[in-house]
């Protein structure tokens, strides 16, 4: 028999697992370079010269490497908190009830910081939050948390609207057959069935937020740093390598918290 | 024994849709169900049969008509207010709960004391004898334990009615042969009134005290199963359950004349054509000079081990099935191509 099917099989077509390869050298040795160079004694990004971590120390050591640290995380768990409450009530909004006009509309305003460029939104919320801030005087982090929550609502909505729309609508009939009132069909079996969409939503808004440049850049006020955007600054200096190791350290809780997402969301099969 | 109630099903019509489009899933269904009844819904998907379980549910609202619980209009009550329980087709059970926790859900909800859920969740486990399995999760259970702890967790709340739609269709053979006489069994022992739906005949036939076999949102006929099958009133009931012999004939003196000559004599008189429904098992053979005895050849022989199908074919065309309960000595005495004679026993005469 012929080891050719009528299927349309990449492993026939000659070269295809090289440049799969390629591709992959291309997305994942700058990450090793970068890493390699984390550890690298030399303060050259260009030579190698030895092992050494004294690059975390300083940068755990550096005040505005933590500051900066600090205002990422209580921008990235609030946004995310903020994004995944409203989420959750959008899936809901656009699953729990029969289909009507104008649904993919919603799904596209529900959509739309995925769509329209980062950059037009971080102008229009600049032009907002500075009225804002010259109309109340206030300059706190609350501008940056909003903005934030903003555009990372469709990170949390999609895996929960999926969820949503996986779940059995019989496992809510039979509750309510069961004497639970509409309340207590949300509670006792609606919510604790999402609860693994809600956290795999909330953990991708996370990460959409601590990663996050061009919208903070725009908004933040003076001194408000995020670790991406005192990044950014250090680069427009010189470049050294504690930036090597505070990337590396970012991805390292990337994929940590990546990885958590892919088990929660495969165990929902 | 807890006291039994009844359901009255009055006038309902559920429609689906609205305007030129709209389905009638029931068109004008009435029917009442004695208190401690094991009342079947029978019919072909479509009929509307699980329609009309979901509107004594609450699940959904009848477009006309009422429906009385023990006496009392039910019809406007959600499902959480009326005291009726599911067991659904996908048992629908909680999958981020134990077996003991949905079990006791519904008593949860109804905000009962923790130690009467926590008694009536251990009488109903070993009503079920699963109290091994009372800590573990639904989704470790197999088919036939999910289908008794969905069983448990409808009756758990002491309903007044029970319903269960297609409940023992996602079983294998062997296993629905037992859950149906454990269905019985715990209807008798609770004296719950159960209204039971199902596509299969042969479970409607085994299991309820009345049928009622529905068709296109209507009910044919409502009756025990004796009387559905062998006085059923019309082509569909006759030929849905059961094999059915289906001869055109014209009324005469004593019974009706069939095409080929015969008189099959019957109850009742009339005058036109009208249809004949014999079952195969009242078909007979016999000896040519018998009262109503037709000629025929034997065209097909099916062994089926208690009995053979036997294929016939009359004079002028028409087939009838006759089935010959197998003899002590396992054979039947003809063969393909034989001349025989045969006779019916009973026959019916059907309204179509």
């Amino acid at each position: 028999m012929n080891s050719r099917t009528s299927h349309f099989r990449t492993a026939d077509i000659p070269g295809f697992s090289s440049v799969a390869m390629l591709v992959f050298a291309a997305l994942y040795a700058p990450i090793i370079v970068l890493v390699i160079y984390s550890f690298n004694a030399s303060p050259s990004v260009a030579e190698w010269s030895g092992f050494t971590l004294d690059w975390y120390v300083k940068a755990a050591q550096n005040d505005q490497v933590v500051n900066a640290t600090i205002n990422s995380l209580i921008v990235a768990t609030s946004a995310a908190v903020i994004a995944t409450a409203v989420a959750t009530l959008a899936a809901l909004g656009t699953t729990r009830r029969a289909r009507y006009r104008g649904i993919t509309a919603i799904y596209a305003a529900i959509n739309q910081p995925l769509m329209v460029p980062e950059v037009v939104t971080a102008v229009a919320l600049l032009v907002v939050t500075a009225a804002l801030k010259k109309a109340t005087g206030y300059t706190g982090l609350g501008y940056l948390i909003l903005a934030h929550a903003a555009f990372c609502i469709p990170f949390a909505y999609l895996p929960i609207r999926a969820r949503l729309e996986g779940m059995d609508l019989s496992l809510e009939t039979a509750a309510a057959d069961l004497y639970a009132s509409d309340w207590q069909v949300f509670r006792h079996v609606t919510l604790p069935l999402l609860a693994p969409g809600m956290l795999a939503g909330g953990m991708l808004a996370f990460v959409t937020s601590f990663d996050d440049v061009v919208i903070t850049e725009f908004i933040k006020s003076p001194g408000q740093d995020t670790l991406p955007t005192y990044m950014l600054g250090q680069l427009r200096r010189a470049m050294t390598p504690d930036v090597n190791a505070i990337s590396t350290a970012l991805m390292a809780v990337t994929i940590v918290l990546l990885f958590l997402f892919f088990l929660i969301t495969r165990k929902k099969s | 024994m807890s006291q039994s109630y009844g359901i009255s099903v009055r006038g309902v019509v559920k429609a689906f849709g609205q305007g030129p489009s709209a389905v009638r899933a029931l068109d004008d269904v009435s029917v009442e169900i004695g208190g401690g009844e094991f009342f079947t819904l029978l019919g072909p998907s479509g009929c509307g049969k699980t329609t009309l379980l979901r509107l004594i549910a609450g699940f959904e609202m009848p477009t006309m008509g009422e429906i009385f619980l023990d006496g009392a209009d039910i019809s406007a009550l959600p499902p959480s207010k009326r005291p009726v329980n599911t067991v659904f087709q996908s048992y629908a059970l909680f999958p981020h709960l134990t077996v003991a926790e949905n079990i006791g859900f519904g008593l949860k909800m109804q905000g009962k004391p923790r130690a009467e859920v926590a008694e009536t969740v251990a009488r109903m486990l070993a009503l079920i004898q699963l109290e091994p399995m009372a800590a573990r999760r639904v989704n470790q259970l197999s088919g036939g334990q999910q289908q008794r702890v969905a069983l448990a967790r409808a009756l758990a709340p002491q309903p007044k009615v029970l319903l269960l739609d297609e409940p023992l269709s996602a079983l294998d053979a062997k296993l629905r042969k037992e859950m149906q006489s454990e269905l019985k069994r715990l209807q008798q022992e609770t004296g719950i009134t159960f209204v039971f739906v199902t596509h299969d005949q042969e479970e409607a036939l085994t299991m309820s005290d009345r049928i009622a076999v529905m068709s296109a949102g209507h009910i044919e006929q409502i009756g025990t199963p004796r009387e559905v099958y062998t006085k059923p009133v019309n082509r569909f009931v006759a030929s849905f359950i059961g094999e059915t012999n289906f001869l055109g004939g014209e009324w005469g003196t004593g019974g009706v004349k069939l095409s080929n000559g015969a008189m099959i004599a019957v109850d009742g008189k009339g005058s036109g054509a009208v249809t004949l429904a014999i079952r195969p098992e009242q078909v007979r053979l016999c000896a040519s000079a018998d009262a109503g005895a037709m000629p025929a050849t034997v065209t097909e022989l099916v062994y089926f081990g208690t009995d053979t199908h036997c294929h016939l074919a009359l004079a002028g065309g028409a087939r009838v099935t006759a089935r010959l309960q197998s003899q002590a000595s396992g054979d039947v005495a003809i063969g393909v191509g034989d001349h025989v004679h045969i006779r019916a026993s009973a026959a019916q005469v059907l309204a179509d």
